[in-house]
């Protein structure tokens, strides 16, 4: 039953990215409040199937990979409501519904949605250190998405073409500030779910807590790469695609990997 | 009664024949009485000269473009073949046309616009503009928003300097804390530098061979002259740089520019080189965070934003129609059953709808 408000959600999304397309081939892109608000009704979607499901299991939906995707998409949701807004990236809209929409409906395609067992008791620092962690991924996807921004606007300044969806664009000063607010919101967020994680009570998986590391370092180290090594916006910028894309796939080795026995 | 509109324009008259017909307000109210108009508003612009009026007889163009002659002398001239004339449902399309950027020379332009209020305004002051104008223009005014917002008839610039005003915005954002250094002081360079300044650059500086006109021209513009053995050094500071020096080799090369770039890696640096020959080496622009536009590229983004602009008359023209359509219905209307003196529809009399400041 739950699974229709994510069905509603994905809906959402997918309106939002369909009137994007339709507006790029027509080339007549204009960041509106419709895609907005669709993203937002998918947004209020998905809190009330996370609550839904939470209620139900009694603790946070957090127990396996098909929650963990959507409480991701929810995360990133999230923080383009915060951030979108405020830092008036109202076209980060346009490059986050894609990738929340093929979040949520991979994972409501995959065979994902398996209720574990046995069922584990609710231990509070590791519903914070889970969920902490995922926030912090959901701040490093939409890093991820200002670095694409970057880029591609970039790209157009460079070789003098300009399409479209450059009118829309931020300024690339403006997107460099938004890329390095949100990494730093990311790496906090971070932070405290990594630390969160030796609280937890339970024995310490080598493999995990080694990539969880080594992408706590990663991050560290683009955020101090302007000043240690001369790191111009461009590769902040292409760092932080890299990293997102590395660290989610470390996520989806290592929980997949975890399912079948520890690591 | 009949609606129609008298005038000439860049599409039909030269320049000197619009100077001859560019006349003030103060000629609306001669301008009744002389030809028994019962409302009569007059648009002058550097591009048109246009009456619209309104009237219970027939009123010949000429008797309008008599009255328009700026002087004894023009009306020995025969300017008849340069007027053009609209009626009624024409003449609303003409003017809804003309608020909307479509008539002018540089397409979706909205000075006319404002042009069009302050017209209203005087019209209005003087008692030219009655329930007739006041219903055509507010509805003009309206229209013209709706064109703006749902097309990109306004987008992207159209001349060289305003497109260096728009790429710097791209890179900077706000524009206010960032410094400039104009190198050589041409015409195209003066500009430019104009242009950034009213978008808030405080920080001008100004480099030439000739240190008089460097001083003159940052008087001009006001900023500080440089002296030109220190520009290079000054690239260190500046976060945009105008060349349009006479200098027959680049003055900035891969070579000159590398060490000042160690020092600004993090500093995005936007270089307009408008001088022909070339005052920048044009491999500068591959260099991590320079963004070089020559005069080329310049005038290719100005045409590529005009062509857009064009694309996008389709969609203006029939918001437009639609408008013209309602907007006829009304006349039709008021036509059959209302003398001007008796409408009573307080929503579109000026007075109550008074216009707003964002307008004016």
């Amino acid at each position: 039953m739950d699974r229709l408000l994510l069905i509603a959600s994905t809906f959402c999304f997918l309106l939002a990215v369909v009137r994007t397309a339709l507006l790029l081939k027509t080339r007549t892109f204009r960041p509106g409040r419709s895609s907005f608000f669709a993203i937002m009704a998918g947004f209020a979607l998905q809190t009330v199937f996370l609550a839904v499901r939470g209620h139900a299991l009694g603790r946070c939906p957090l127990t396996n990979m098909f929650e963990v995707f959507i409480f991701m998409a929810w995360s990133v949701a999230l923080i383009y409501m915060v951030v979108g807004p405020t830092y008036r990236l109202s076209l980060m809209g346009a490059f986050t519904a894609p990738l929340v929409l093929f979040v949520q409906t991979f994972a409501l395609l995959a065979p994902i949605d398996r209720p574990r067992t046995p069922k584990m008791e609710v231990n509070s620092w590791l519903e914070f250190h889970a969920s902490m962690s995922i926030v912090a991924y959901g701040a490093f996807a939409l890093a991820c998405i200002a670095g694409l921004m970057y880029l591609l606007q970039e790209r157009q300044l460079k070789t003098h073409q300009l399409h479209s969806v450059f009118h829309h664009l931020p300024p690339l000063t403006d997107l460099y500030a938004a890329i390095l607010r949100l990494l730093w919101l990311g790496f906090g967020l971070y932070t405290a779910g990594l630390v969160s994680g030796f609280f937890t009570g339970q024995p310490l998986p080598r493999v995990k807590m080694a990539c969880a590391i080594a992408i706590w370092v990663f991050y560290g180290a683009i955020l101090q790469g302007p000043r240690l090594f001369r790191l111009a916006p461009r590769h902040v910028a292409a760092l932080c695609v890299f990293a997102f894309t590395a660290a989610v796939s470390l996520l989806w080795g290592i929980t997949f990997v975890s399912q079948r026995g520890p690591v | 009664m009949k609606l129609f509109c008298v005038g000439l324009s860049h599409h039909t008259a030269s320049v000197e024949t619009r100077e001859r017909y560019a006349r003030k307000s103060e000629l609306e109210a001669g301008l009744r009485s002389a030809t028994g108009c019962r409302e009569a508003l007059l648009l002058s612009t550097c591009n048109r000269v246009e009456v619209y009026a309104v009237a219970e007889g027939a009123i010949d163009t000429q008797t309008v473009a008599r009255r328009l002659a700026a002087s004894e002398l023009t009306t020995e001239i025969d300017d008849t073949a340069s007027f053009y004339r609209h009626e009624g449902e024409e003449c609303v399309q003409h003017l809804f046309r003309v608020a909307s950027g479509l008539d002018s020379m540089v397409v979706g332009e909205t000075e006319v616009l404002g042009q069009a209020k302050q017209a209203y305004a005087a019209a209005r002051e003087n008692g030219g503009a009655g329930p007739y104008l006041h219903r055509l223009f507010q509805r003009a005014f309206r229209v013209s928003k709706q064109v703006r917002t749902h097309t990109d008839i306004t987008r992207g610039a159209v001349s060289v300097g305003s497109v260096a005003v728009e790429l710097a915005g791209k890179i900077f954002g706000e524009l206010n804390q960032r410094k400039v250094l104009v190198l050589g002081a041409g015409d195209t360079s003066e500009k430019t530098a104009r242009a950034l300044a009213s978008r808030g650059v405080k920080d001008l500086r100004v480099s030439n061979r000739c240190g008089e006109r460097a001083e003159q021209l940052a008087a001009a513009v006001g900023g500080r002259a440089v002296p030109f053995g220190d520009w290079i050094p000054q690239c260190q500071e500046i976060d945009i740089l105008i060349t349009s020096t006479a200098a027959s080799e680049p003055l900035l090369t891969r070579e000159t520019l590398a060490p000042i770039l160690e020092g600004r890696w993090d500093r995005p640096l936007f270089i307009i080189d408008i001088a022909v020959p070339r005052d920048v080496a044009p491999d500068v622009n591959e260099m991590e965070g320079v963004f070089l536009y020559d005069i080329d590229s310049l005038q290719s983004i100005a045409a590529q934003s005009l062509a857009q602009r064009r694309r996008q008359v389709q969609a203006a023209e029939e918001i437009i129609a639609q408008h013209v359509r309602e907007f006829a219905d009304w006349l039709g209307g008021a036509r059959r059953n209302l003398r001007p003196d008796e409408v009573k529809d307080r929503r579109e009399i000026p007075d109550a709808h008074p216009i707003r400041a964002s307008e004016s």
